[in-house]
């Protein structure tokens, strides 16, 4: 983890322009997050939907326009390259999209969908059907799989199509959008030991987007909670995880329990909804729905830094009284 | 294959397709089906009922009316093949342009492709013909005309409702060109349901072709057509009704043929669809 | 009694290439005023289970045999469709994953909720009332403005907490539950279960709850019923089912809960290979070919055995000899 980061966010903004002709504003997907990605890394970005984590994502693929703020990859700032600048950092990172079928073109067989980057970017002599085979062998697919069609394929096994796929150029950076979305509890396990073993093997950096925490636990180095598009929690995922400090972090750990039973769930229940991104609440976002919230909360923002509250939890902190949500 | 065998399986469907083929097969080997040169004018022939002689008897001029029928199917299929060939090539480009381009481009055609609907064929084919005189390229451009807007809009439409879906990001964030997304990711989706609707619209241009023969704004005489052979009999269709039906028959059967195969083409391939 | 009982229930479906046996045996209790959870990965059989109860199975789908007896009296695979539809949301009820399926996207909410009242035989005023208490006790706040509201203007937690509402709404026996969670951010997740227990215990309907989340099911449920392509493999309180899982399907699928990793590992259990092809079943038990304790006496015919009161498995290990990897 030593030398300059494969990826280096700074406090990049994405806004959406909203309403009609009159009453044209703009809100805020990404409100200024910043975080590095070193090589042979993985980063979490956790959130809950509308958070802005995919919108995150998207924008340092280049697929969405950065207002402000900027992305370096690999030294170079890429937020403001044009199509052609875009398209040679394409072949050193790679996206893989969340619906592990519909992220494949329906009418293409499996050979043509893993080999599509070559096509691209360029064969350069290569032999197009081995690298399929050899892009299926490293997946864990039969190369006889060539032939088939996304729809011939079981969820788990679209998504190591989509694995091989966005290995297929030896990229330095992977942004996977939910890997695990969709698939079964035994084949998420599955595609997390691949990506784990590729990441290892092929010394690739990973940034993971997913709303599922126990996901990160086993993959991810260091992780990002956002909340209204701003990270609420940033630290090493074991720490993270051992003593969440934000109460939301602390809300999203306790709210996927163990399948057992007889313990006690000490779930922290979350009072009214997420707020909307058009009115966003005042002082530190999260009051809303912080069973922990004081007055200052309601008026003042929080520090910055690797938990964004002005009241950071001491481990195993139970909420002060229970709220009946409304 | 899959799909031919459910074909196979309808009834219809195969009834459809026995009709086409027996369009198509007439059509090509007409040479050899009879002897009789279909242009060729007998007098002493003259109004002839159907006879081992000939089949389907004989119009005003002693011309063989069998001979005549095959021949005209050639006119009939070769313009509904080629103007078809031609409104999808056409409809595909401008549909994807529309759907995947600029707001205003999209804007600016669907304006002209209401434009072009919004003509009725008949005057759109009186005004052509006043301006090339009767033809068969002139029929082939009115059928292009009334056939692109409505295959371009169902490109539109479906490129609209592909171009967002995930597998066209995927390739946008590979670094697919346009080109490549329209051609590779789009395009193979939205052809297969388009080719089974232009196969049911195949009747509609055989009766184009046949309506504007028949007003003389087509094909132009001695040249065999059905429309101009159901214009002969017309005026006599008390007195020698095998003519009207010689030119009407083959319009029929061929109708008949190309929609159940259309529907049940469209059936097989899509079920969703079924029974709407 | 039991507000539904499955027996003995086979479906097969006719496809191009022969028939596939969709459910073998399948076969359960509901109890009143109890949540059975049914649990099981893609391809076990779940919708099609809720599918033939509802009597919504595809024009293919054929019950071959078996009975499923609702209140005691009615065997719905011999109900007309006319008898089905007078059952179906007044005495079943329904939630489904996406809440857009139940709301009409063009009528506002109060509309629909004294629209579905039709049977009730109330006045327009009472039915008001009704709904206005429905959308109260699912939380909706103001709840007397919202029923000129549309679907739309809810978010997608309040969409399917209304949606909750309006099954519940004529107070049926049975309330069938397919992933309604699924869709949900966890935190929400959280809230609506604990409102359907509360809203079980209100009404004191009983609940088939379905859901591929291990943790919600222990949560919720009283008693659970593991599926695995298209067989029931175990059974019990959820309990003896998850504490002591004695079929080697459910231990494998608990082990892959990324939940029960409390420690961090770089290298997550999986179950390797896929579910059999249902036009081609095993003879004997259906996921021996993905079975670590696999032995001969794997391929007869497995009967359900029993574990214990009311807890009963597809295996020939049960009892035989100790099953092994039991975890804490």
């Amino acid at each position: 983890m030593s030398g300059s980061p494969i990826l280096s966010v700074r406090d990049v903004q994405v806004s959406f322009p909203v309403g009609g002709l009159t009453t044209r504003s703009a809100i805020l997907g990404v409100a200024g997050v910043s975080f590095d990605v070193h090589r042979g890394e993985t980063f979490a970005l956790v959130g809950e939907s509308g958070s802005g984590k995919t919108t995150l994502a998207r924008a340092i693929n280049g697929l969405q326009h950065v207002s402000d703020g900027s992305i370096t990859f690999d030294g170079e700032r890429i937020d403001v390259l044009g199509k052609s600048g875009m398209k040679q950092i394409r072949r050193r990172m790679s996206m893989m999209f969340q619906d592990p079928v519909g992220s494949l073109s329906p009418r293409m067989t499996v050979g043509d969908l893993v080999t599509e980057p070559f096509r691209i970017h360029g064969t350069e002599g290569r032999n197009l059907r081995d690298e399929a085979n050899r892009l299926l062998t490293l997946v864990g697919l039969p190369a006889d799989f060539a032939s088939r069609y996304p729809h011939q394929l079981s969820g788990g096994q679209a998504r190591r199509v989509g694995v091989a796929r966005a290995i297929a150029l030896n990229p330095s950076l992977i942004i996977a959008d939910e890997p695990t979305a969709g698939l079964d509890v035994s084949v998420q396990g599955e595609v997390l030991n691949l990506l784990n073993e590729l990441r290892e093997r092929l010394g690739l950096a990973m940034v993971i987007i997913t709303h599922n925490l126990h996901v990160v636990h086993h993959v991810a180095d260091r992780m990002a909670v956002m909340y209204l598009g701003r990270f609420v929690e940033t630290g090493e995922t074991e720490a993270v995880f051992a003593a969440p400090r934000h109460p939301y972090t602390a809300a999203l750990l306790s709210a996927n329990p163990e399948p057992d039973p007889d313990r006690a769930h000490d779930r922290i229940t979350l009072p009214a909804e997420v707020p909307s991104l058009l009115s966003r609440p005042l002082g530190c976002e999260f009051h809303t729905r912080c069973p922990w919230a004081q007055s200052i909360c309601t008026t003042a923002q929080p520090p910055s830094g690797n938990v964004a509250c002005h009241f950071p939890l001491e481990p195993g902190a139970r909420p002060p009284s229970k709220k009946v949500p409304s | 294959m899959r799909s031919v065998r459910r074909l196979l399986r309808e009834p219809l469907g195969v009834f459809g397709l026995a009709l086409v083929l027996l369009v198509i097969f007439g059509a090509i080997f007409a040479d050899l089906l009879t002897s009789w040169d279909p242009t060729r004018i007998n007098p002493r022939d003259r109004f002839l009922g159907p006879s081992t002689d000939h089949l389907l008897g004989t119009d005003q001029l002693g011309r063989d009316l069998f001979a005549r029928v095959l021949h005209g199917g050639r006119i009939a299929l070769y313009v509904a093949l080629v103007s078809t060939a031609i409104s999808l090539a056409i409809g595909i480009v401008l549909g994807l342009i529309a759907g995947y381009g600029p707001r205003w481009l999209d804007n600016l055609l669907i304006l002209l492709f209401d434009a072009m609907k919004s003509f009725p064929t008949v005057m759109l084919a009186l005004a052509l013909v006043t301006i090339t005189g009767p033809s068969l390229t002139a029929v082939i451009v009115v059928v292009i005309l009334v056939n692109v807007p409505g295959y371009a809009r169902i490109v539109r439409t479906q490129t609209i409702a592909i171009k967002t879906s995930e597998f066209v990001t995927a390739a946008q964030s590979m670094g697919a060109s346009t080109t490549r997304i329209l051609r590779v990711h789009i395009m193979p989706n939205v052809i297969g349901p388009l080719v089974i609707l232009a196969s049911m619209d195949i009747p509609v241009v055989i009766a184009i072709e046949a309506g504007m023969s028949f007003l003389g704004l087509g094909v132009r005489p001695p040249t065999p057509s059905w429309g101009s052979i159901l214009n002969d009999g017309f005026g006599q269709i008390r007195e020698t009704p095998w003519i009207a039906i010689a030119g009407g028959l083959p319009i029929i059967i061929t109708t008949l043929g190309f929609t159940f195969l259309g529907e049940t083409l469209r059936d097989v391939f899509d079920p969703r669809l079924k029974g709407r | 009694m039991s507000t539904l009982s499955i027996s003995g229930l086979n479906v097969y479906f006719s496809t191009e290439d022969g028939p596939l046996h969709a459910l073998k045996d399948v076969g359960f209790d509901v109890p009143e005023r109890r949540i059975v959870g049914i649990v099981g990965e893609s391809g076990c059989g779940k919708s099609t289970l809720i599918n033939a109860i509802l009597g919504l199975l595809a024009d293919n789908g054929d019950i071959r045999s078996g009975e499923i007896v609702f209140e005691g009296m009615r065997d719905l695979t011999k109900l007309s469709a006319r008898g089905m539809q007078d059952l179906r949301g007044l005495r079943i009820s329904t939630v489904f994953q996406d809440p857009m399926g139940a709301l009409n996207p063009v009528l506002s909410v109060g509309r629909q909720m004294t629209n579905i009242q039709y049977r009730s035989g109330q006045s327009h005023s009472e039915k008001v009332a009704r709904a206005i208490e429905m959308l109260k006790l699912v939380r909706i706040p103001d709840a007397e403005n919202a029923l000129a509201r549309y679907p739309h203007q809810f978010s997608g937690g309040m969409k399917q907490r209304i949606a909750i509402a309006m099954a519940l709404m004529m107070e049926p026996a049975l309330l069938i539950a397919d992933e309604p969670t699924t869709a949900l951010d966890a935190t929400l997740e959280v809230t609506t279960i604990e409102l359907l227990k509360d809203l079980q215990e209100k009404i004191g309907c009983s609940v088939l709850f379905i859901s591929h989340h291990l943790g919600v099911i222990a949560e919720l449920c009283d008693d659970v019923v593991v599926m695995y392509a298209g067989e029931v493999v175990e059974r019990g309180t959820v309990r003896d089912v998850f504490q002591r899982p004695s079929h080697p399907y459910t231990r494998r699928l608990l082990e892959c809960d990324p939940a029960r990793q409390t420690q961090r590992t770089r290298v997550l259990p999986t179950i390797p290979g896929e579910i059999p092809d249902l036009r081609a079943r095993p003879a004997g038990c259906v996921f021996a070919a993905r079975c670590l304790d696999r032995h001969d006496g794997c391929d007869q015919h497995q009967p359900e055995r029993s574990v214990s009161g009311g807890h009963a498995v597809r295996c020939n290990l049960v009892g035989s000899r100790q099953t092994q990897g039991e975890q804490a």
